[in-house]
């Protein structure tokens, strides 16, 4: 295969995901002179909005990175048990909903009390909207990537309505909520800056997956059962479906934390189109990361930078801000590339 | 009793509604018979919405949008074909990547053209061609048959297509590749061409769906206005159990019950918009459950060909 493919042959799966950043970077570029614009100006502004002072990363990347990591982290589970759980958008919108609406009921409630409210409400909503898919793959033997496709555009004109409807400020003007109860406020991690606690709670569950999926008996199921579902009934009394039924449904819930941790940490109320996507950039995260759940901390800053950048890029150089969604792409196809070529090469390697 | 102009305007907005899905899921129908699952249809039907619009401006004439619209979702379908059959990715992420990258460049390609104003496009559009005689049906016959030839040529394609895969050899072939690849291959079917074809035609379809989305219904262009109906389309070939036949019904009955919250504004009920826009998802789901349910996807959908070695 040439010299490419003994450089691929040695690289291992980190080195392979910084060749795939670098194809992207190229591509990307290319595209950008094509368009018509200066590469080197774009990717100036984007560096400098997204860590040129400590206030841009505090406030603009790691609080982006909020949502993307723990959407993230819902997406790396789920394929990892080998469930195609595209729904995270749904589930993110669902988690805003129930977080709002406990946030606005909540009055003079103690934030110790009225805190963990908010978030249980959004892990909970998330759960149930991943309940439909799950039951109706395990009960019924329909495909969950259809399903949790539908569920994200039921999830998305579920928190239209709500602001349009019951939950509609009281001046009735705008179609978003009265801000939520001074209580269900996630606190400001570092003072003077908005990055809120949320983040830290982002670490956390992060670190915790990770010990579930590397030391837990759990973890050994569901790695076995996404690897190979026939397999990992032969290999021991592992119960498939209730692996199955477990990971989706913590996905869901997380994704639906997501949500409740934007409400609540960064708007303090719930709008229309809340999201820019997060739930479908939560692929590329995970995919970038390896679906390894430290990992996603770092993709998740870096799609942070990205996103935060991009207001900048849009500023400074003229750039519309969506090209940022076509960068994201190309990291996962990139991503795709790189690892089917490392692949054939060690194929290659051990058959010749 | 119901207002004498209201239900015939109800079918017309079900099928102005229906032939768009009707013609990305005709199209998917095919591409997944060959075993393929391409969640990327948005994308070429997002871009086929923007080339189309950008054909129609360029020329001055919508007929030459629906083949830009159709040329526009045949390249996005390329990319997704170069990564599934050329490097065996996974269907489902490339799909969704590709989507992605189809919503992000159009959004890119319409603001740097037309500058994030905001300021609707007016383009020429595809006026409706009214089928003498047929068009006079009480009823439905405005409905049917004075639509835009998109529609005609979705009615076509049901049966066309049908008769294709289940009377010819090629559609065979098609569907041998879709339910056994490993077998199709030894009977000298080469799967990866087969496969390459059948998604380049399901997003040329895309394609020319959302062509008929921008220039016969809209009669503009605007970021997103996909709005999921690539996807709306893949529940549709569910629903339609993977026969074209059954999938322009599927079409039409998803189109009604986007085109409810039209009808039942009419009647004056006053009843949530959102909850509306939601319903047609809701009954896809319904469907899925209740009367799909355990019906048989083509064996070897969204599965990797060939085969990864184990271990490898």
């Amino acid at each position: 295969m040439g010299a490419m493919g003994e450089l691929l042959r040695r690289l291992g799966p980190a080195w392979a995901t910084l060749l795939a950043l670098l194809g992207t970077v190229l591509v990307a570029g290319l595209l950008l002179v094509a368009g018509g614009y200066d590469p080197f100006v774009a990717a100036g502004a984007l560096v400098s909005g997204a860590v040129g002072s400590p206030e841009a990363f505090l406030s603009v990347t790691l609080v982006r990175s909020v949502p993307l990591i723990l959407t993230g982290l819902a997406v790396a589970l789920a394929f990892r048990a080998g469930v195609w759980n595209i729904g995270a958008e749904g589930q993110l919108y669902a988690g805003a909903v129930a977080a709002a609406w406990v946030g606005l009921s909540g009055g003079d409630l103690p934030a110790w009390i009225l805190l963990p409210a908010v978030l249980a409400a959004s892990a909970v909503a998330g759960v149930a909207w991943a309940l439909v898919p799950t039951v109706m793959k395990l009960r019924l033997g329909v495909g969950e990537v259809i399903t949790t496709l539908l569920m994200n555009f039921v999830g998305i004109n579920l928190a239209a309505w709500a602001v349009h409807g019951p939950l509609q400020e009281a001046r009735g003007v705008f179609p978003q909520t009265d801000p939520i109860a001074a209580g269900a406020r996630l606190p400001a991690l570092v003072p003077g800056s908005r990055l809120h606690v949320g983040f830290l709670l982002a670490l956390v569950l992060a670190a915790l997956l990770w010990g579930v999926l590397r030391w837990s008996r759990a973890g050994f199921v569901l790695r076995s059962v996404g690897a190979s579902q026939p397999a990992a009934r032969v290999a021991g009394r592992m119960n498939a479906p209730r692996a199955v039924f477990v990971a989706f449904l913590a996905s869901g819930a997380l994704a639906g934390l997501a949500g409740g941790v934007e409400v609540s940490g960064v708007t303090f109320a719930l709008y229309e189109g809340l999201s820019p996507g997060w739930g479908y950039t939560a692929i590329a995260v995970a995919l970038l990361a390896g679906l390894h759940p430290g990992a996603v901390v770092a993709t998740g800053i870096l799609f942070g930078a990205l996103e935060g950048g991009a207001g900048s890029m849009q500023r400074v150089a003229g750039i519309p801000a969506t090209w940022v969604i076509a960068v994201e792409a190309l990291v996962i196809l990139s991503v795709l590339a790189v690892d089917q070529l490392r692949r054939r090469v060690v194929r290659a390697a051990a058959h010749g | 009793m119901v207002e004498s102009a209201a239900l015939p305007a109800f079918f017309e907005a079900s099928v102005r509604l229906g032939v768009p899905l009707a013609l990305a899921a005709l199209g998917e129908t095919v591409t997944e018979r060959s075993g393929v699952l391409n969640i990327g249809l948005e994308g070429s039907f997002i871009a086929g919405a923007l080339g189309a619009s950008l054909g129609a401006l360029a020329v001055g004439s919508a007929a030459t949008g629906v083949l830009a619209g159709g040329a526009a979702g045949l390249v996005v379908a390329a990319v997704f074909a170069l990564f599934v059959v050329g490097l065996n990715t996974d269907q489902i992420i490339t799909g969704t990547a590709v989507t992605l990258g189809g919503l992000g460049f159009t959004g890119a390609v319409y603001q740097a053209r037309f500058g994030a104003t905001g300021t609707a496009l007016t383009l020429p559009t595809l006026s409706a061609l009214p089928i003498p005689v047929l068009s006079d049906i009480p009823l439905v016959g405005r409905a049917l048959f004075a639509q835009a030839p998109t529609a005609y040529l979705a009615y076509a394609l049901a049966p066309a297509l049908w008769y294709f895969l289940y009377r010819t050899e090629w559609g065979l072939e098609l569907r041998a590749v879709g339910e056994a690849p490993a077998a199709a291959e030894a009977a000298g079917v080469r799967v990866g061409p087969t496969r390459a074809a059948a998604i380049l035609f399901g997003g040329a379809l895309a394609g020319v769906a959302g062509a008929h989305l921008a220039l016969a219904h809209a009669g503009t262009f605007s970021e997103n206005m996909s709005a999921g109906r690539g996807f709306i389309a893949i529940a549709v070939v569910v629903l339609g159990r993977w026969n074209p036949l059954w999938v322009l019904v599927a079409a039409l009955f998803f189109g009604a019950a986007s085109a409810l919250q039209f009808f039942l504004q009419t009647l004056g009920l006053d009843l949530p918009y959102q909850l509306f826009l939601a319903l047609p998802y809701l009954l896809t789901l319904a469907a899925l459950a209740g009367w799909v349910g355990r019906s048989r996807a083509p064996a070897a959908l969204a599965l990797p060909w060939p085969r990864e070695t184990p271990g490898a």
